[in-house]
């Protein structure tokens, strides 16, 4: 079957425990660095003051989506950007619950509108003055699999440049031990339906059923891997960080993948 | 861009179960806002509920489903034939052919807030121990669910504007021959993250709501659910058509539209250009006119300065409340019901115009024939959508 999708990816960033770049990422996956201790995600393009009080999962968006808007050397305010996330902020979902089952008239009205899911999108388009269409989605813990169909489909329909961050954060509470979310990760792909020059291909075909996931046999890899939704994007920054060609499966849907050819040039 | 055909659209909201429920309303003038009747402490204010959703629990085969804001959903998808709409693409084009995009803001947390309320030993109780009720995909994972369907199955979260944006995405996802349909549209339910989420911004009037009213002191909330089956136009379908739509960010901050509406106008014009419209073409705009003070001011200037006195304009959250999440979908099938009867519904609640607003406004329920209308949506954190129509039949 023809590819349904090709993109070539202009610009990757990435958080994860242990690697806060995707340069830290990339020297750990190929052997030439080892993981360090966790950092807070540097999210350099918010102004200091909301940087100071942003939540978790703002911050931890807008560190991979800067990284990536950076190395794509294009400008953050032309971008139509698609964040997801299977559970958004369970931090302050946590609060609210906690906080609605006790005292519901002393809920925080910043906590509030932080709590909805499009709040790493909007603190992204002020931060960055971006004008341009931004979505917050989620597809549940296929989560990172339907964000990257959406962006891609969103490049290639509207022939734009287009930019894609998956976050999500450890859960806490009666909350968290529903969702099984252990830790933060978060990637960021810049993706154009040109090659102007990129050194990576995407071909992303939807097949029906999945396929499941593969342990890699790295215990950290692994255990990123499992520790929430949109880290099921590491086996593909792992052939990222490669840059060599692979074919991978990502699941974007309950019976749906997304057949990946990765195509790099040399 | 080429047109969709919406093959099949369905609502329910405080204004009843289905389209002629809500023709009804529109047609009389007659709104469903109700003194608050449901937050767990008093909260003095109005809501549009929708009635007896607590009487009708899910059928046993999706009782992992359970809560109140897929009861809703089930109920919504029940009325108007759309069940056997949906079945019948998912025969024509196959499982994995039909996409589920559907936009809510909060999704089920209504559970969630049950379950802190009665924790056992710091868990959630054993008959809320779900987890896919615990997170905002609940909704677009039971409609998958409930039709057995395998193709993209996204979720949109992108507070008031989501349910209106679901439509771009499928018409991307068409174009591109992903899919050959996509159902749309979304559900929002009355819980206390809301009602007492907008009370602590002060959002919240403790009357029914009066959009573009030059007294209006805040929004009323409410509850809908509401879907269209959107699939290529073709020659010989008679159905109402999506023509356009456009998405923009504000970029000026979480909670408060930008003073010149600069995203809700940039929504308008990516509309207008994918349909291959003027604003001299538009006959009706379904305002997003939540009724506080700012997303009025600022919409009123729009369409006073950008539309022809002859195009007609109103808010509808005087009849329903503002749904949040499925306030896109609801306001697209008002949009769509008032081409179908000629009713130019009236903007509910007012009764002093804001001078800000311009001949557009309809104060009254108007006769009108209308070809071409839009729905505008706008969100927190600046997110604005617009959608176009066309009339079935109007474009031959």
């Amino acid at each position: 079957m023809s590819a349904a999708l090709t993109v070539w990816v202009k610009g990757i960033g990435l958080w994860a425990p242990g690697t806060p770049t995707w340069h830290a990422f990339r020297e750990v996956v190929t052997g030439e660095g080892a993981p360090g201790a966790t950092e807070r995600p540097v999210a350099d393009v918010l102004p200091p003051n909301e940087r100071r009080r942003a939540p978790e999962s703002v911050l931890l968006a807008a560190a991979a989506a800067g990284q990536a808007v950076a190395m794509s050397g294009l400008g953050a305010e032309t971008l139509p950007c698609v964040f997801a996330s299977a559970h958004g902020d369970q931090v302050i979902t946590d609060y609210m619950c906690e906080t609605l089952a006790t005292a519901p008239a002393e809920l925080s009205p910043t906590k509030f509108h932080n709590s909805v899911h499009n709040a790493p999108a909007g603190y992204w388009t002020i931060a960055t003055h971006c004008h341009a269409a931004s979505s917050a989605v989620t597809g549940g813990e296929e989560s990172f699999g339907a964000g990257l169909l959406e962006a891609a489909t969103l490049a290639i329909a509207d022939d734009r440049d287009v930019l894609l961050a998956s976050y999500d954060i450890a859960g806490t509470g009666p909350l968290g031990s529903m969702t099984s979310t252990t830790g933060p990760f978060a990637s960021a792909l810049v993706l154009s339906p040109r090659a102007d020059g990129a050194a990576i291909r995407l071909d992303i075909t939807p097949e029906p059923g999945n396929s499941g996931r593969e342990a890699s046999g790295d215990d950290w890899l692994d255990g990123i891997t499992a520790s929430n939704p949109s880290a099921y994007a590491v086996p593909l920054f792992k052939a990222l960080a490669a840059a060599r060609p692979a074919v991978l499966r990502v699941a974007a849907a309950r019976g749906l993948d997304l057949d990946i050819n990765v195509d790099a040039v040399p | 861009m080429s047109p969709l055909a919406i093959t099949a659209f369905t609502a329910t909201s405080a204004l009843g179960r289905g389209l002629e429920a809500h023709a009804k309303a529109i047609a009389e003038s007659t709104g469903g806002l109700a003194p608050n009747d449901i937050s767990t402490t008093p909260l003095p204010c109005w809501i549009g509920r929708v009635a007896g959703v607590e009487a009708e629990p899910l059928p046993r085969e999706y009782a992992q489903w359970e809560c109140r804001n897929n009861r809703l959903a089930w109920l919504a998808l029940r009325q108007d034939g759309f069940v056997d709409a949906v079945r019948a693409a998912r025969e024509r084009y196959g499982a994995s052919r039909v996409a589920v995009l559907l936009g809510t803001s909060t999704a089920s947390i209504g559970a969630t807030e049950e379950g802190y309320r009665r924790l056992e030993q710091g868990a959630m109780p054993a008959d809320l121990h779900r987890p896919a009720i615990h997170t905002p995909h609940s909704l677009a994972g039971f409609v998958a669910s409930v039709f057995d369907l395998e193709g993209p199955c996204l979720t949109v979260a992108t507070a008031c504007s989501s349910s209106a944006k679901v439509f771009a995405n499928a018409e991307r996802m068409i174009r591109l021959g992903l899919i050959d349909a996509a159902i749309v549209g979304g559900v929002d339910t009355l819980c206390d993250s809301v009602l007492f989420g907008f009370n602590s911004l002060e959002l919240v009037s403790s009357e029914p709501c009066r959009p573009f009213d030059a007294d209006r002191n805040g929004i009323s909330l409410g509850e809908a659910g509401g879907f269209a089956l959107l699939e290529r136009a073709t020659d010989g379908v008679v159905a109402p058509l999506l023509i356009g739509y456009g998405e923009a960010s504000d970029a000026h901050h979480m909670s408060t539209p930008h003073p010149e509406g600069l995203g809700a106008e940039l929504a308008l014009r990516d509309a207008l250009a994918r349909a291959g419209i003027e604003t001299g073409d538009v006959d009706y705009i379904n305002l997003h006119g939540t009724a506080s003070q700012k997303n009025d001011e600022v919409e009123a200037a729009l369409v006073a300065r950008s539309f022809p006195a002859r195009t007609r304009a109103s808010s509808t959250k005087g009849f329903t409340g503002h749904t949040l999440g499925a306030a896109g979908i609801l306001e697209a099938v008002l949009t769509l019901l008032a081409m179908r009867d000629g009713v130019v519904p009236a903007n509910l609640g007012a009764s002093t115009p804001d001078p800000l607003c311009g001949p557009q406004m309809a104060w009254q329920a108007e006769k009108a024939s209308m070809r071409i209308a839009l729905s505008n949506s706008f969100g927190f954190g600046g997110n604005n959508a617009c959608l176009a129509f066309a009339a079935a039949g109007a474009l031959s």
